[in-house]
């Protein structure tokens, strides 16, 4: 690793892996794999716990708020471990200067959002540093809900299949592309809204009516591409896409092909991966598209036997290519 | 969306393949110059598609990757100076340069931005006007006029803090250097966003002075597939010419007014190409009269100069002689992470598209 820390070791991929296992791993005694939420088990019960910091700049963006997305970040990453979002915790650390109104209005976007989704928000803390030490307003959420017992296998996907189906509850990469456009850096605005929310109601009603379901994970940083690697690696299988059947809307498209980016890189915050046992995938898909949060689901692929556990995307012009983990932030391309 | 959909569409494309496959009579070998290219046929993953006797390999034309190391030292050594802000694409990041790299320098704290445009660097210039703004120019016929622009607009709006450290280059004398390397080639998949601003004239001299074949060619999976049927069926005719598939773009002429502006800007001069040495004409600089826009000319540099790891092979890759297969350090050593070369850190570079597409070695 190198001497000071860089913003590649931050975007999801490779580098903050390695970062986490060199660095935080060895030191802390986490037990592996690491998942979005450790599961805890103490006096018959058993707990998810989970806990993420947001910095996203800017903080304000069109479909949600830094608030907001802490609410929804933390409630879906309980819900993805199968896990009922219970409890919440926040710390705000905040830049002097910042306007008073700003900070209501994140407020309330969380109770709002909070109350969408069932979480109560039990406990927090506040610090406000100096000018120029942060930049406006960091949030830290942490949260727990309990686990039901046959919900275990979730985050592990020790259960996963070749033959099982993948499922997507929607089209990617728009928060990525929400916030690039709100940062103002690029000279033209988008049409596209972040998918931010929570999905702990949707999953549940999966969870309720399905008994095949094999692994979830929300597809945040890194995006897809990131956890079809993580779960590939995980799991000792191979994983294949169809490119084709991966729904992204065509703004996300247009500016994705313009910037060099691909949507299967880019960060969601609404997204759920769904591994689901061959034949219950239809069921799968009829109750995430009754739900609006569900709409344009689509099933994207399936678990395969390869020893190389590689994910392999069949790509929508008819040829065959490997879907790699992504290696540092996409980088803009110059032409 | 249109302008991508149909050129994607997977049963033309099928269709393309099978009147590839029965055309083909002998082995081909094409050179796809554009990194556009490179990036494009692994993306979408070409080679499946086309049968063992076609053969593509790789070219010069990824900007990131033919820029020397020299020109990165140089920009390290500028980052490195007080109220300086370095302005760049965001691909040259990660370009190592013979001790370190402007995204490690960035790490350590140097004010090093990644924009989109020239026009972006000269917005910092102006935000920031007590400071010297840096515009690290690099690119061909596609990205220059973008920089000649800038810098005109520079000069109108008296913009004194702005500079340019230019290493822009142009096309034609890279591949006729590799011509003239002795590279086996049957014809060349010419580069369609260069050819947009140049016209299809400026490849005329490969059919005319070396009797290789040539189609501009645009990006899309159906777009390079009807190219490379094309090159068979000239070669297979024995004809060659300079033939244009991406005529939604691309016409004889090119773009006169960007052509203008370059020339206006710009005058050629001979270039340092990571790979191939000193090209003559191949680059270029700014005129007399912009001169004072050039750092070098108002802050000039010492960088010493170390020559790249060894063992890679970069330079012969981009000169078409070698695939990164033929390299020690490919996947091993060199990695997109901490790339040993030029090839493997641009999304356009070849090791690169190999490493992140490639199903079998």
């Amino acid at each position: 690793m190198n001497d000071f820390i860089s913003l590649n070791q931050g975007s999801g991929g490779k580098l903050t892996h390695e970062l986490i296992e060199k660095v935080f791993v060895k030191r802390f005694g986490m037990a592996e794999p690491l998942t979005d939420s450790a599961i805890l088990k103490d006096s018959g019960f058993t707990f998810a716990f989970t806990t993420d910091s947001y910095v996203v700049d800017p903080l304000f963006f069109p479909g949600g708020n830094i608030g907001k997305l802490a609410v929804c970040g933390t409630v879906n990453d309980l819900a993805v471990s199968g896990a009922v979002p219970m409890y919440i915790a926040v710390s705000f650390i905040i830049e002097e200067g910042f306007p008073m109104n700003d900070l209501v209005a994140i407020a309330e976007s969380m109770a709002e959002e909070a109350l969408k989704s069932g979480v109560k928000i039990v406990t927090g803390d506040t610090k406000v540093v100096d000018k120029g030490k942060c930049d406006k307003l960091f949030i830290t959420s942490s949260g727990t809900g309990i686990l039901n017992p046959d919900m275990e296998h979730i985050s592990s996907g020790n259960r996963i299949k070749p033959g099982d189906k993948l499922i997507i509850n929607g089209p990617l990469g728009n928060h990525a592309i929400a916030v690039l456009g709100a940062r103002n850096k690029l000279s033209f605005s988008t049409p596209v809204t972040s998918d931010c929310a929570s999905l702990n109601h949707l999953i549940s009603s999966v969870l309720h009516s399905c008994k095949e379901i094999r692994f979830m994970r929300d597809l945040t940083r890194g995006g897809l591409a990131t956890v079809l690697n993580e779960l590939a690696g995980m799991i000792g299988s191979g994983i294949i896409i169809d490119e084709a059947s991966v729904p992204v809307d065509d703004p996300v498209r247009g500016l994705c092909e313009m910037l060099g980016f691909d949507p299967l890189y880019l960060a969601n915050e609404g997204k759920v991966l769904i591994v689901v046992g061959a034949g219950e995938e239809i069921k799968v898909l009829d109750i995430l598209r009754r739900d609006l949060l569900g709409k344009y689901s689509e099933i994207i692929g399936e678990i395969i036997t390869d020893k190389r556990n590689l994910v392999v995307l069949n790509t929508s012009a008819g040829g065959k290519r490997i879907l790699d983990m992504p290696s540092g932030q996409q980088l803009p391309r110059i032409c | 969306m249109k302008y991508i959909d149909e050129y994607r569409n997977k049963d033309l494309i099928m269709k393309l393949a099978d009147q590839i496959g029965k055309s083909v009579r002998r082995d081909y070998t094409f050179m796809e110059v554009c990194g556009g290219h490179t990036a494009a046929i692994h993306r979408f993953g070409i080679p499946s598609l086309l049968p063992g006797n076609v053969k593509l390999v790789s070219g010069p034309g990824c900007p990131v990757c033919v820029t020397g190391t020299d020109f990165i030292d140089k920009a390290i050594a500028y980052s490195k100076m007080d109220e300086v802000i370095i302005c760049t694409f965001g691909d040259l990041l990660r370009v190592p340069g013979s001790t370190s790299s402007l995204e490690k320098e960035r790490a350590a704290g140097a004010d090093i931005r990644i924009v989109l445009s020239g026009l972006e660097a000269l917005e910092i210039a102006r935000i920031d006007s007590d400071k010297k703004v840096i515009f690290l120019g690099i690119g061909f016929e596609t990205t220059a006029p973008g920089t000649a622009v800038t810098i005109k607009l520079a000069e109108k709006n008296y913009i004194k803090n702005f500079f340019l450290l230019s290493a822009h280059k142009v096309m034609p004398p890279a591949m006729e250097a590799i011509i003239k390397e002795g590279v086996n080639l049957d014809g060349f998949i010419c580069p369609g966003h260069v050819a947009t601003i140049t016209g299809s004239k400026a490849f005329n001299f490969i059919p005319e002075k070396y009797n290789l074949s040539s189609v501009i060619t645009g990006f899309e999976p159906a777009d390079i597939l009807q190219s490379i049927l094309m090159l068979i069926q000239q070669v297979n005719r024995n004809t060659h010419i300079v033939e244009i598939q991406y005529n939604r773009a691309v016409n004889v002429n090119g773009n006169t007014v960007a052509q203008r502006h370059l020339s206006e800007v710009f005058e050629p001069c001979d270039a340092q190409w990571r790979g191939f040495g000193v090209i003559s004409s191949s680059g270029l600089r700014l005129r007399r009269v912009f001169e004072r826009f050039n750092i070098e000319n108002n802050i000039p540099v010492q960088i010493s100069f170390q020559e790249d790891n060894e063992l890679c092979i970069c330079g012969e890759i981009l000169r078409g002689l070698k695939t990164p297969d033929d390299c020690t350090l490919f996947a091993d050593i060199c990695i997109p992470e901490n790339p040993s070369g030029a090839c493997m850190v641009s999304n356009e570079g070849s090791c690169n598209t190999y490493y992140r597409y490639r199903l079998t070695k």
